[in-house]
């Protein structure tokens, strides 16, 4: 493939390290909650004990009186200066949710949804005095089930609702039922994808300051999106927007939680607002699992119908998830049912399909963003249903998916859940993956380790991504998401660079890729160029980091801001040289001639005439060293795709797995940095097999929270993991100039459905399935006692 | 109620330290609040995940188990002191060309404890299996690489501090 015009140092398709990881390895990084200034009080929330209870009076009295606190604030007291949340998507009609104040006010819906806010000298104290502040509860029932929810005799969490239902929609193209009766034969399965939460290791943090005199706002959070933040608490706090400036500094892990907007953080700022204080919140682990938007929560089941030459015809998919007591503000919650079933099927030729998705209210905490939204629900349900569907053909299953996939003259389609592709290539990453993995090979030992005993699963799951997404969706919806995104690009008087970009990088290593195409634009090395982000004031208007885009969009407009710069820089130097144009080009940090490479004149020796000594320019020559270029996407998002394999040993008398070998093909477009992306698709594997085998958010029937420590949590560990190898398939995008598209969801979405297949390829021949996940030990166990009896 | 303090006296990253400290504070928030040493994170503060590890009288330890009035009297090395020393800069330059740190939140309490294994291969250990560095490395979270990178920086620094070389 050649290289992106303008590739004058080839630094894309490089594995660049990060120029700004150092400082983190030594210890230098700085952290919301690193930040100290002075004065600066604390706080600690009051959270409700129950899933849903009446708040009939608080008592801040003892509390107040306690050492080194401030001052207690109740929700009420905040709602009177700051605006509720309310997320209704307007392109979802039916789609409704009750206003959410920042703390709660009348009643509490989820365990730890804060109800005050305890101001102290030190968070220890603060913390003191939150067991002294006498709320008066009357605990109500808590609605856990998601089906009891959605039951008509069900009693609504927001009576003004009417009811749970959240919002509910119906996909149907062609006509399933009657395919499905038509189909040679079908399969079916029933699934449940257990709540689970983010585990950022740094727990959300902020940091307010209110300026009382000129009226102004400055925030350190520890959050994806500075510009969201701004535009929230302008909009609710009655703030002029220039006032606030929103400054994200190093983030300890972002996997989408810390896109969404949560209460209390905006409630700090209206404390700092209200006392003229800098105020420091910072969730503890505890808080963090009870408080954090979750993710997840899907139940379901699905068939799939198959004709006598073993082609898939249909599918019917039923999905229900629950998202708490409020639909999560400002992306929907509901976009994890939607997601769902658009990407169900996207990657096979079937003509006829239905699915249904069902969002109810219960009283657990907020389901919000988390890496894949939906996506993985939707890829493992068919995924499992094609294995399924293979053996029962007595296809191979890669060959099944060979004879189901979409073909080359295909595209660009849509497909029956209504996910458009310009183009896929499940093929190549299909043939990738299976060489990749020396799938025959394993397909051996697993037939003679089945003779000694021993069952093991080998698997190929195939994945889409929906990345980058355009104002397509958002547009319509009425949030106040930024789908565009922006880059300026600034010679300094020395010849270097300085780069503000839009993107926020929370170690994805986006910031590492923008420097390197911009330093291919401009001719210079990485040495000559910084990138600065984060920071609402001052860099260009944007998204932040969402939906995979940091490459895909920031990455655009980076290349287009560097073109526009160089010809800028080109003109100057035709004026300074008394040439055309035309004649000359950029590379290794000089002006050259563009037929000879001869060097003209170093980009230092420009700067000082375009900033000391415009005397020596001819007359109107006006330099123009700092540009700026946006880009906003023209399609719904952007499609990319991938295959992952996986092997497991299944131990049918403990019900223990272990990962014996991972892999991947992937298809991010061009790839800018080979290093940072194979490092997001493992660590986004790791969280798929984290989500898949041992996280769960486990809630009694009363609201209570049963496992809210990292003690009790499972998450991956080192010892368990296996290593991954990767391969890319390179297609670059045609709807930009650079080429690249999403890759930060890939890993999550394709190792779920990958080990789903792996460990029903394990327990086959037991006649055995899995159904539940987390897969639990006990799980395994139930599946094999079940399939014996 | 007024706090309870008490004096404490010790030794952090080469240099005495004296100060005054709540009997209740535990040793990592002491480093960050007491002494600006910020390196140090706390990620649970209930010794699950080892973002707090730091070194005391030689041994790794979680600094969120630990009491500050524990340490009275200890020689306590944090991130910012091992990173000084030089003891493990090729251990930090291996995490940096391998990209084993991405968020970096995780990344001090990685290097703290990595450096413990490595030490161990100077008192006449040879270089590690993957599987000891996994082994060793698993009372560490991370959440953002998936520890495959982790691993390899570990092992790179192991075979060229005995002279194997790198297998990468």
């Amino acid at each position: 493939m050649s290289p992106p015009d303008g590739n004058v140092e080839g630094l894309v398709g490089k594995p660049v390290a990060r120029p700004n990881v150092r400082r983190l390895i030594h210890g230098q990084g700085r952290y919301t909650d690193d930040i100290s200034v002075p004065h600066m009080l604390h706080v600690a929330f009051v959270r409700s004990p129950y899933g849903h209870a009446r708040i009939n009076g608080i008592d801040s009295s003892m509390a107040e009186g306690m050492s080194g606190v401030v001052r207690v604030v109740t929700g009420a007291e905040v709602a009177k200066i700051c605006k509720p949340m309310v997320a209704i998507a307007a392109h979802r009609p039916g789609h409704k949710s009750a206003p959410q104040n920042m703390l709660a006010v009348d009643k509490a819906c989820y365990q730890g949804e804060p109800v005050a806010a305890v101001v102290a000298t030190s968070r220890a104290e603060a913390e003191d005095a939150v067991d002294m502040v006498m709320v008066d509860w009357e605990d109500l029932p808590a609605v856990m089930d998601m089906m009891e929810a959605l039951a008509p005799d069900a009693t609504p969490i927001h009576p003004e609702l009417g009811d749970n239902l959240c919002f509910q929609h119906n996909t149907n193209t062609g006509d399933a039922a009657a395919a499905l009766s038509a189909a040679a034969f079908t399969v079916e399965h029933e699934f449940e994808f257990s709540r689970h939460t983010a585990v950022t290791l740094e727990g959300r943090a902020i940091l307010a300051e209110w300026d009382p005199v000129e009226e102004r706002l400055t925030v350190h959070q520890s959050h994806q999106s500075p510009y969201q933040m701004q535009d929230i608490y302008s909009r609710h706090l009655d703030i002029p927007e220039h006032k606030v400036q929103v400054i994200t500094p190093d983030i300890g892990g972002g996997f989408g939680l810390k896109i969404n907007v949560h209460g209390e953080e905006v409630a700090v700022v209206a404390i700092a607002k209200m006392l003229g204080k800098p105020v420091k919140y910072t969730a503890d682990r505890l808080e963090s699992f009870l408080a954090d938007c979750q993710t997840r929560d899907h139940l379901g089941s699905a068939k799939m119908g198959v004709d006598a030459d073993g082609k898939i015809t249909s599918m019917d998919f039923d999905n229900t998830l629950s998202v708490g007591p409020y639909t999560a503000y400002i992306r929907f919650g509901l976009a994890e049912g939607m997601m769902a079933i658009t990407c169900a099927a996207a990657p096979y030729a079937l003509t006829d399909y239905h699915a249904r998705t069902r969002v109810a209210y219960v009283n657990k905490g907020i389901v919000g963003m988390f890496r894949g939204v939906g996506v993985p629900i939707g890829c493992a349900v068919t995924e499992v249903l094609v294995d399924q569907a293979a053996a029962k053909a007595e296809i191979d299953p890669v060959e099944f998916r060979r004879l189901n996939f979409h073909k080359e003259e295909d595209y660009p389609l849509t497909s029956v859940g209504g996910y458009a592709a310009k183009h896929m290539s499940l093929h190549q990453c299909l043939d990738s993956c299976v060489e990749l993995m020396g799938y025959d090979a394993l397909r051996v030992d697993q037939a003679k380790a089945r003779e000694n005993g021993v069952w093991r699963g080998v698997a190929v799951a195939t994945f889409v991504e929906a990345a980058a997404f355009g104002p397509i969706y958002y547009g319509p919806s009425g949030a106040r998401v930024s789908t565009q995104d922006g880059c300026t690009v600034k010679l300094e008087p020395s010849g270097v660079v300085r780069c503000l970009t839009s993107v926020t990088d929370q170690g994805q290593g986006t910031l590492t890729g923008i420097a390197q195409i911009v330093g291919d634009q401009l001719g210079i090395g990485m040495d000559k160029i910084d990138v600065i982000a984060g920071d609402s004031a001052t860099t260009p208007y944007g998204g932040g980091a969402w939906a995979s885009r940091g490459m895909a969009m920031g990455g655009e407009a980076a290349l287009q801001a560097g073109k526009a710069l160089k010809a800028n820089i080109l003109d100057l130097a035709a004026s300074i040289l008394q040439t055309s144009a035309d004649t000359l080009t950029l590379g290794g940090g000089e002006i050259r001639d563009a037929s000879t490479g001869e060097a003209r004149m170093d980009l230092e020796e420009l700067a000082k005439v375009g900033y000391f000594r415009q005397d020596t320019l001819p007359a109107g020559v006006q330099p123009e060293l700092m540009v700026t270029r946006h880009h906003v996407p023209n399609t719904p998002y952007y499609v990319a795709n991938g295959v992952q394999g996986a092997h497991v040993e299944v131990d049918i008398e403990t019900g223990f797995i272990k990962l014996l070998g991972w892999w991947a093909a992937d298809d991010c477009g061009r790839v800018v940095n080979p290093l940072m992306v194979d490092e997001q698709i493992r660590g986004g594997i790791i969280q798929g097999i984290g989500n898949t085998l041992y996280e769960h958010s486990q809630y009694d029937e009363n609201g209570q929270l049963l496992n809210a420590s990292l003690a009790d949590y499972l998450l991956p560990m080192a010892s368990e993991m296996p290593d991954i190898r990767i391969a890319h398939v390179e297609t670059p995008i045609g709807a930009t100039e650079l080429g690249a598209n999403g890759i930060g969801e890939a890993g999550t979405i394709g190792a779920v459905a990958a080990l789903w297949c792996a460990v029903n390829d394990a327990l086959r021949p037991l006649c055995a399935q899995v159904t539940k996940q987390p897969f639990t030990p006990e799980h395994i166990l139930d599946v094999i006692a079940a399939a014996r009896r | 109620m007024t706090e309870e303090t008490t004096e404490i006296s010790l030794t952090v990253n080469g240099e005495s330290v004296t100060h005054t400290v709540p009997v209740r504070r535990h040793l990592v928030d002491f480093l960050r609040i007491d002494l600006n040493l910020t390196g140090s994170h706390l990620a649970c503060e209930h010794g699950v995940c080892g973002a707090c590890t730091v070194r005391v009288n030689g041994v790794v330890a979680r600094g969120c188990l630990m009491l500050a009035v524990q340490a009275d009297g200890a020689d306590v090395v944090t991130i910012e002191g091992l990173s000084r020393s030089g003891e493990v800069a090729d251990l930090q330059m291996e995490f940096e060309t391998r990209n084993a740190a991405q968020c970096g939140f995780c990344t001090p309490g990685m290097v703290m404890t990595s450096a413990e294994l490595l030490a161990q291969l100077q008192s006449g250990g040879g270089v590690p299996s993957r599987e000891v560095i996994r082994d060793h490395l698993s009372g560490n979270l991370c959440r953002c690489t998936g520890y495959q990178a982790i691993v390899d920086a570990v092992e790179a620094t192991a075979k060229s501090r005995v002279g194997t070389g790198d297998s990468v």
